[in-house]
């Protein structure tokens, strides 16, 4: 029997939790969704696409923004996941996602239910969007250590060590199941590279839905309420 | 050498190094600073050495190597004791004259002296120069006394004594003392460090770690190097007093591996510590066991966070990890309890032992305590490490201490606290430099770098250049942080070439604060503040930029544009044959022309004509 000890708000509701669950845990039990792209359920939560941002309140401090994923709930905190600070910054975020990996069918997806219209960076061709759920997958269910991330900033980039498959590497093939960038982009977008959304010009939301993290056209959704 | 166990011990050797120290007439030191190494030292060192051999006054003169003095723009250093005479800016030529005139005879060598750049006075002694009048330098005063790699040195000066004193009073009442003191965190965030010791202290758990970050990598800040390698003594004995009041038995220094001084000098120090019975078991035969190990850093900056050095150490890679809730003191190195501190703040330790917290507190103004060092860089004429107490004012350090702008130019902006400061323009310059203020001036204190600008520097250009130094640095983990700060590069870029529109400051603005909003670590939480301060005091540059497409200040090079005036140009031909890109043509005493589309702005026609009449647009 799970023992519920801790009670928050998120989004006005007040919510129980158990001590060590994360803000975006609690909020999945109740049918808030939050937005994710490197969360994953079961592997540790690593805090990289900051696309689960919330707005947190404690006590009398200023609200600040923090990934859901990997924030602890505590007693009397005030969750809110759709203020305009957050769905402000969700936008920005799918922006510089799918600016630079427009050919990547998870990003357009994201993009598009972030009501991103217009992509005001250049345009790259990455097919890495380096969420890590594969070193994860790798490292924490397999054991297998054979994969991890090569340089830093904008070249980071998920290698084998030294470029050629180790010892180690079963081949279970872990990391290419979990990987979501490796979907065929879908039939929309025409020319490589250019911002897609056209699922949203239709009146309903499609059935596929981004690791089902954004609850499909459910009213919980403003971006899909705003789309409408 | 027998090892200390009582308090009578460490003052019997005390007495016989004083004792031993006795029989030196004269100290000669020379600075082995970073600055002076530079300067060429080591071989003023080496002739120096020479010479006294040659005179046979090995055994009646002390040469000593130090650390740094702080004035690094007039290195080398020599200093002369007990007389204390100052001499700057010495060579290997001016050694014998030194030596006949000031160690032979008590005789004082007139050029080698500071001369004052206003009154036009020679300066014999290091108290009168201007540089070092308005410093309060109680943590770097004692780099010019002693020798980083004799334990002895530092001995003679007190050192340790701070130690002797904690390890009788119970752990609790040391926290009250730093607690007393306002002591806080010198690395830029400004935590109360007797607090985060009691944090540490509180939370459950039988192995406890104390680390030391000397991963210091801000372009042009270079004073916990100073600090580690003049007197890493002073570090190790607030280590170890720290260590002693949360309860830990292992400390770690990190120190990036470009330092390889203060590796150096602080690898010597343990080892001497050591051997005293200053480090290991049974400390001074009170039964605390505690030691230390260098770490040496890859040299990446977010290695600097703490999250992300604690990554390193354990073996990983320098990436940061999620920490809104769950601070270091709680879970830190290997699951730990760890307390991470600067050099600078393990250095202020031992002082506020020895004195008393009261004595600490009453220095600097009323939320920030003690003394800072900043490293003083850029467009000033005396560059250096200076030292202040909290809350002087910038026109204070930089018109006082630094002596103003060099080549009489105008003062334009003042960069603090690196890449993740901002800068400061010259109406703020009364602004008392602590915490508080300079945040609120969307600056940071951060760990001390302070770059001075001048009117020749376009503000663009330096928002440009630190973003760039982002871009390498990040750790590439988080979203925001690795396409936003890229992106942010791009646009200002954009800006420094001439394709700025008229939407890219509310573009630049939108991202700015989403990358500071919700980006992982430090590095990224403060990126933008490098855009946001330049875009709040200098805004009229960027839309000069944008709109007449125009760099004021004549600094980026796809917006200047030369032009020959035919008032002036005489047809003498002489910026014809410079131009390296065949970019101007005219008939002998006729007006040249530049053919712009050719030109490269390389400004060679401008420094050649003797008619100024090649003129910036």
């Amino acid at each position: 029997m799970i023992v519920f000890d801790t009670t928050l708000t998120i989004d006005g509701i007040k919510v129980n939790g158990k001590k060590g669950e994360t803000i975006l845990e609690v909020a999945k039990r109740y049918g808030i969704n939050i937005p994710t792209l490197c969360f994953v359920e079961n592997l540790p939560s690593y805090g990289a696409c900051r696309l689960c941002v919330v707005e947190i309140s404690k006590g009398k401090n200023p609200p600040i923004l923090s990934a859901s994923c990997t924030y602890d709930i505590q007693e009397g905190l005030v969750v809110n996941t759709k203020s305009e600070r957050v769905v402000k910054a969700r936008k920005i975020l799918a922006e510089l996602l799918v600016a630079s990996a427009p050919n990547v069918k998870i990003a357009q997806d994201i993009a598009a239910r972030c009501g991103v219209k217009e992509v005001r960076f250049k345009m790259e061709d990455n097919r890495c969007v380096l969420c890590g759920i594969c070193v994860r997958m790798c490292h924490e269910q397999m054991g297998g250590e054979a994969l991890g991330f090569v340089g830093r900033g904008i070249e980071r980039k998920i290698q084998m060590p030294f470029n050629k498959r180790p010892k180690e590497c079963l081949l279970c093939r872990g990391c290419e199941f979990v990987c979501p960038a490796m979907e065929i982009p879908c039939q929309g977008v025409k020319i490589p590279g250019e911002l897609c959304g056209r699922c949203l010009r239709m009146d309903e939301m499609p059935y596929c839905c981004t690791l089902g993290s954004f609850g499909c056209s459910c009213d919980h959704n403003p971006l899909a309420s705003s789309s409408k | 050498m027998k090892k200390i166990r009582t308090k009578k011990n460490l003052e019997e050797y005390r007495k016989r190094i004083k004792k031993e120290n006795s029989k030196f007439k004269k100290i000669v030191t020379i600075c082995g600073g970073t600055g002076c190494h530079a300067y060429n030292c080591e071989q003023v060192k080496q002739k120096l050495r020479k010479e006294l051999v040659k005179n046979g006054l090995l055994k009646k003169v002390a040469l000593k190597v130090s650390g740094c003095h702080g004035f690094c723009e007039n290195g080398p250093i020599v200093t002369i004791r007990p007389e204390n005479i100052f001499y700057q800016r010495v060579s290997e030529k001016d050694v014998p004259e030194i030596m006949e005139k000031s160690i032979l005879k008590n005789k004082i060598v007139e050029h080698l002296l500071y001369e004052d750049p206003v009154s036009r006075q020679k300066v014999t002694y290091l108290e009168e120069i201007p540089f070092y009048k308005s410093q309060k330098r109680l943590l770097l005063g004692k780099n010019g006394l002693i020798e980083p790699d004799k334990i002895e040195d530092y001995i003679v000066q007190g050192g340790y004594g701070a130690l002797v004193k904690v390890l009788k009073l119970p752990a609790q009442k040391i926290i009250e003392i730093i607690k007393a003191s306002g002591l806080r965190g010198r690395g830029g965030g400004g935590f109360p460090t007797g607090r985060k010791w009691e944090f540490c202290r509180n939370t459950e758990g039988e192995i406890k770690y104390v680390i030391c970050n000397c991963d210091e990598g801000d372009p042009g800040a270079y004073m916990d190097r100073s600090l580690l390698e003049g007197n890493p003594h002073s570090v190790i004995e607030g280590m170890i007093i720290g260590a002693f009041a949360i309860g830990s038995n292992q400390g770690y220094i990190y120190v990036r591996h470009e330092y390889p001084l203060a590796c150096r000098n602080a690898q010597i120090a343990i080892r001497q510590a050591r051997k005293l019975g200053l480090l290991g078991k049974n400390i001074l035969g009170s039964g605390f066991n505690f030691d230390i190990q260098i770490a040496k850093g890859g040299g990446a900056f977010v290695c600097g966070e703490s999250t992300a050095l604690i990554a390193s150490l354990e073996g990983r890679m320098g990436e940061p990890r999620d920490k809104q809730h769950l601070h270091t003191t709680e879970s830190g190195l290997w699951g730990k309890p760890t307390n991470i501190n600067n050099v600078e703040t393990w250095a202020n330790v031992p002082l506020i032992i020895n004195n008393g917290p009261e004595w600490f507190y009453q220095i600097g103004n009323e939320n920030s305590k003690g003394t800072k060092i900043f490293s003083l860089v850029g467009k000033v004429q005396n560059t250096g490490l200076v030292e202040v107490p909290m809350g002087t004012t910038l026109r204070e350090i930089i018109f006082e201490i630094g002596g103003g702008i060099l080549n009489g130019k105008k003062f334009k902006a003042v960069q603090t606290g690196g890449p993740s400061g901002g800068c400061v323009p010259a109406d703020s310059l009364d602004l008392p430099v602590d915490y508080e203020q300079l945040n609120a001036a969307g600056s940071m204190m951060g760990s001390g770098g302070m770059i001075v600008m001048d009117e020749d520097t376009c503000m663009v250009d330096v928002a440009k250049y630190f973003l760039n130094f982002l871009k390498e640095e990040s750790c590439g983990k988080c979203l925001p942080c690795r396409e936003g700060i890229k992106r942010m590069l791009e646009i200002v870029t954009d800006i420094s070439e001439g394709r700025g529109k008229e939407d890219t400051l509310d573009l630049l603005e939108e991202l700015s604060a989403v990358v500071t909003d919700t980006s992982l670590c430090g590095l990224g939480k403060t990126a933008a503040n490098p855009v946001l301060s330049t875009l709040r005091y200098f805004r009229d540059e960027y839309e000069n930029h944008i709109k007449e497409k125009k760099c004021p200040a004549g600094v980026c090079v796809p917006l200047l544009r030369y032009e020959i005036l035919a008032d002036c140009c005489k047809g003498c031909g002489a910026c014809i044959k410079i131009c390296p890109y065949n970019a101007i043509s005219g008939k002998p005493k006729e007006i040249h022309i530049i053919n712009q589309d050719i030109c490269a702005k390389c400004g060679s026609c401008k420094t050649i004509c003797k008619f100024n009449a090649v003129q910036l647009q």
